[in-house]
């Protein structure tokens, strides 16, 4: 006996409702390709270019709890303002983010990265200098790499010294289109 | 490294059990009925979850969650009939084990069997579903498991 369509969406919507998951997750199409949106009854807690959610799965179920399923209520917001955000109509985030799991340094550089306006960009070094400590320009760079929860916290505003892209874990190329809908690059 | 005795995410455990959770509710219940204890039955197992500390008998596990279910809307629907006997019921537990005092000293597969069969009245092709096993070896097993219950009190 197969559930249907209909019979399975009950589900999932009231669980989102009942508020009794770990994490509640989707994914969403975008300009960029489909992205997966995870977020934990504390805020976003995951965004990814790598929309398969078999791959994250495991890691969500031992960061966040097993009562991990796909529900798009769980991320209904985000997905409206990323939306917003990608037709040019949003400048800013109004989410709460999920950085919990994350090493202290890390959530202090995010916290910092999430101050970087729209349409504006900094290097690894002055972000490093935000967070005093300002020689760990590399581990700011790793902590760009990790960046769970990318877009909405902007480490596409994050250049090298020099001006150059240099990476971005979504391609180089998100990385430009990002920057070219914020009216960064031409 | 992943503690191999730990549940699954939770969406990987809905996906393979749903279908067999969704049959085993039809076969009871008309298909309106059926479809709210679906719903009800992983909302359950939602709840309990997170706590539940092994990755045993997952089938087994929701479908008496779903057989309990089944019993409280009979109940409901025929409130004159006497109360049938309470069962011990802890959700972190394996199914087989609520029924520890009566049938503790079977063997585990006719103790699964008996307990499915007579205490959540679950058919013979939900119960090998359960136990991975034939519908035809389900029910040799709760016979087998009844034969050495009645040996018991015999003796």
């Amino acid at each position: 006996m197969t559930v249907s369509p209909e019979l399975d969406r009950r589900f999932r919507d009231a669980a989102a409702a009942a508020g009794v998951l770990d994490v509640g997750y989707d994914v969403v199409p975008s300009p960029i390709g489909p992205l997966l949106l995870a977020a934990s009854g504390r805020g976003i807690c995951r965004i990814s270019f790598t929309a398969d959610p078999e791959a994250h799965l495991d890691a969500l179920a031992r960061t966040f709890g097993p009562r991990v399923l796909r529900t798009s209520g769980a991320v209904a917001d985000a997905r409206r303002q990323l939306d917003e955000y990608f037709a040019g109509t949003r400048r800013g985030f109004e989410l709460d983010v999920d950085t919990r799991p994350l090493p202290e340094f890390a959530r202090r550089v995010l916290d910092e990265l999430a101050r970087v306006p729209f349409g504006e960009t900094t290097t690894y070094g002055s972000l490093a200098a935000r967070v005093a400590a300002p020689r760990a320009a590399r581990a700011v760079g790793m902590v760009m790499n990790r960046n769970p929860i990318p877009i909405v916290l902007p480490c596409h505003r994050v250049v090298g010294a020099n001006g150059s892209l240099t990476g971005y874990a979504g391609g180089l190329e998100v990385k430009e289109r990002l920057l070219q809908l914020e009216g960064v690059l031409l | 490294m992943e503690n191999v005795t730990s549940p699954p995410p939770f969406e990987r455990f809905y996906l393979e059990h749903r279908d067999a959770v969704l049959a085993f509710l039809r076969r009871r219940l008309p298909r309106d009925a059926a479809d709210d204890l679906f719903q009800e039955t992983f909302l359950r197992a939602l709840r309990s979850y997170a706590s539940l500390a092994h990755a045993d008998h997952l089938r087994a596990w929701v479908l008496t969650i779903a057989g309990r279910l089944v019993i409280d809307d009979a109940r409901r629907a025929r409130a004159t009939v006497p109360e049938l006997p309470e069962i011990p019921w802890e959700d972190g537990r394996p199914a087989y084990a609520q029924l520890e005092h009566l049938a503790s000293e079977l063997p585990p597969t006719e103790r699964a069997a008996v307990v499915l069969r007579y205490g959540y009245d679950l058919d013979y092709d939900d119960i090998a579903g359960a136990l991975g096993s034939s519908p035809e070896a389900a029910r040799q097993a709760a016979s087998a498991g009844v034969r050495r219950l009645r040996r018991k009190e015999l003796a």
